[in-house]
């Protein structure tokens, strides 16, 4: 399904991303964890065409996304969702404009000006932010919002492409522990529901574990390790953070149970 | 606090060391107050010797103008309130014509400016070429412009509207180019990263969160244009500069009429200031119009 193959950025002397090979057969639910500075964002940005490949190639389905400018890029890049870890949203927009911008690619520059949308998106948006929980926010300016609430418009942005694949780089990084499970609970469940394809960049081990079917580990721009969460014992996240033997897994999790008990929490319902 | 302290005193070469730039900065400062003085004042004695009659014994005359013109308004007083109704349609021209090339101005000033600002130009290598035209734009007197069309044209509010206009373009242009480079970038690569194509990435992404600076400016633009329009019907280009200059000719004996268009073109700045700092005011502090 996806197949990248030696993919390589570097910005001037520096290598972000080393000849890296990632096979994908079907659509599943991975975590990229690395220290900061490791090539997460940009092997995502990468994918997404917000950053241009020094090297090798990205392959979706039959489709070269590597080679694609313009029109074509821009088509792949609506089908190819991404999250951000400050939302990106336009903060003096409605959140119903805001979901509506996902359809931006199929819509003529015209009447996006004047902010027409069909009526059967707007109905689709509302629907999509009540999957959410948050559609009573629904008129409401983006940055009246919480951090949470932010990332699950950003969310159902995403969604609102219809996407084949969606891209999360860092999306629970800047919010407290509460909303963090909420947002990756709406992405586990999109992937579970829908069955498209997720590819979060986490930077906590124990959310990579707990919402992951497979965990990417990089390290300066390599791939060190790449596997199922049971397979990714202490041991190996030390070689990935560099760590010795202090690191502690509980020393950075967000979630709220490893206060009481550092022990492995199955996956909840969700 | 209490580590700055340690270490100051611990380490008294670091007050030393500012200490001795204080007064650098002190020295530097007056020798360039010394400069600026001898300068404004070598100036004016050139100026002085320069000028075709004295400049000192002609300073009392600068008044009598003005004492003509007042003296000849207080006496036709009765007068004023017909004179300012006569000459209210070509206010309104006057306006009109300042509206309209705000508008225009101002429309094509935003897309210069998106055109010339780093990080978010179509064309980045077109960015000087963009800036430079603007400059041309700025740097020709709207009073040349106007001149030059109202010959091809003949006289007439479009000449100066397109004067004014063209102005307008190169002035608020570098004015939003400005704002534009202070607009965050993350919802402009939101939008990019949903295959938004330029256009759309600009309209949503960028022009929402500056708008309210683009109105600002453009108001205090407006104010500038009515101004600006009323100097250019001296050279017939329409509107109430053309009554003031054929009644303001000394020794036509109208200069009642020349003060009440001087009321009603005082009167029209002072409103038009107040409105736009009225709607200013609310657009910065956030609240509804």
């Amino acid at each position: 399904m996806l197949k990248i193959t030696e993919l390589t950025k570097k910005f001037g002397a520096n290598i972000a991303v080393d000849r890296t090979n990632i096979t994908v057969k079907q659509p599943a639910m991975i975590g990229i964890i690395g220290r900061s500075g490791a090539g997460k964002s940009t092997l995502l940005r990468m994918l997404n065409c917000l950053t241009e490949a020094t090297s090798g190639e990205i392959v979706f389905d039959d489709l070269t996304v590597t080679q694609l400018r313009g029109a074509a890029r821009r088509n792949w890049q609506s089908q190819c969702a991404m999250i951000f870890q400050q939302f990106n949203l336009v903060p003096r927009m409605d959140v119903v404009s805001n979901v509506l911008h996902g359809t931006l690619n199929r819509r003529s520059t015209l009447s996006t000006m004047f902010n027409l949308y069909p009526q059967s998106d707007i109905e689709q948006a509302i629907d999509i932010l009540d999957r959410l929980g948050i559609a009573e926010h629904a008129p409401k300016r983006a940055e009246a919002l919480s951090g949470g609430q932010q990332q699950r418009v950003a969310i159902a942005r995403a969604l609102m492409q219809d996407p084949r694949i969606i891209l999360a780089d860092e999306p629970i990084a800047s919010l407290d522990p509460m909303n963090a499970q909420v947002v990756m609970q709406s992405l586990r469940r999109i992937h579970e529901e829908d069955g498209r394809m997720v590819i979060a960049n986490l930077h906590t081990l124990d959310t990579a574990r707990r919402y992951c079917d497979r965990v990417i580990g990089m390290r300066a721009g390599r791939i060190v390790f790449d596997g199922t969460p049971e397979q990714l014992t202490t041991g190996v996240a030390r070689d990935i953070y560099g760590a010795d033997e202090n690191f502690s897994e509980a020393a950075t999790s967000t979630e709220i149970e490893t206060l009481n008990q550092p022990a492995r929490i199955p996956v909840a319902a969700v | 606090m209490a580590l700055a302290d340690t270490a100051s005193q611990s380490n008294p070469t670091v007050s030393e060391a500012y200490l001795a730039m204080v007064r650098q900065k002190r020295i530097f400062g007056g020798i360039l107050l010394a400069i600026f003085v001898a300068l404004m004042v070598g100036g004016f004695l050139v100026a002085q010797e320069r000028n075709a009659g004295d400049f000192i014994p002609g300073l009392p005359q600068v008044l009598d103008f003005p004492a003509a013109v007042v003296a000849e308004a207080w006496e036709n007083r009765a007068q004023l309130p017909g004179f300012i109704v006569q000459f209210f349609p070509s206010l309104i021209e006057t306006i009109n014509i300042a509206a309209v090339s705000t508008l225009i101005g101002g429309l094509a000033a935003i897309i210069l400016s998106l055109f010339s600002t780093r990080g978010l130009a179509l064309f980045p290598r077109m960015i000087p070429v963009v800036r430079r035209f603007m400059d041309v734009l700025r740097a020709i007197p709207e009073i040349v412009i106007a001149l030059v069309l109202i010959f091809l044209l003949g006289g007439g509010p479009v000449p100066a509207m397109i004067a004014i206009a063209l102005h307008t373009a190169g002035a608020l242009g570098k004015l939003f180019s400005e704002i534009n480079e202070n607009a965050a970038l993350g919802p402009v690569e939101g939008l990019a990263s949903v295959g938004a194509n330029w256009t759309q990435r600009m309209l949503l992404g960028v022009v929402p969160q500056v708008a309210p600076n683009y109105l600002s400016y453009a108001l205090l633009r407006f104010e500038v244009n009515i101004r600006a329009s009323a100097i250019l019907g001296f050279v017939g280009a329409g509107g109430i500069g053309y009554d003031l200059r054929n009644t303001i000719t000394f020794g036509t004996g109208k200069f009642d009429e020349a003060a009440a268009i001087f009321i009603l073109l005082f009167a029209t700045i002072v409103t038009f200031d107040q409105l736009s700092s009225v709607v200013r005011n609310r657009l910065t502090h956030g609240r509804a119009l």
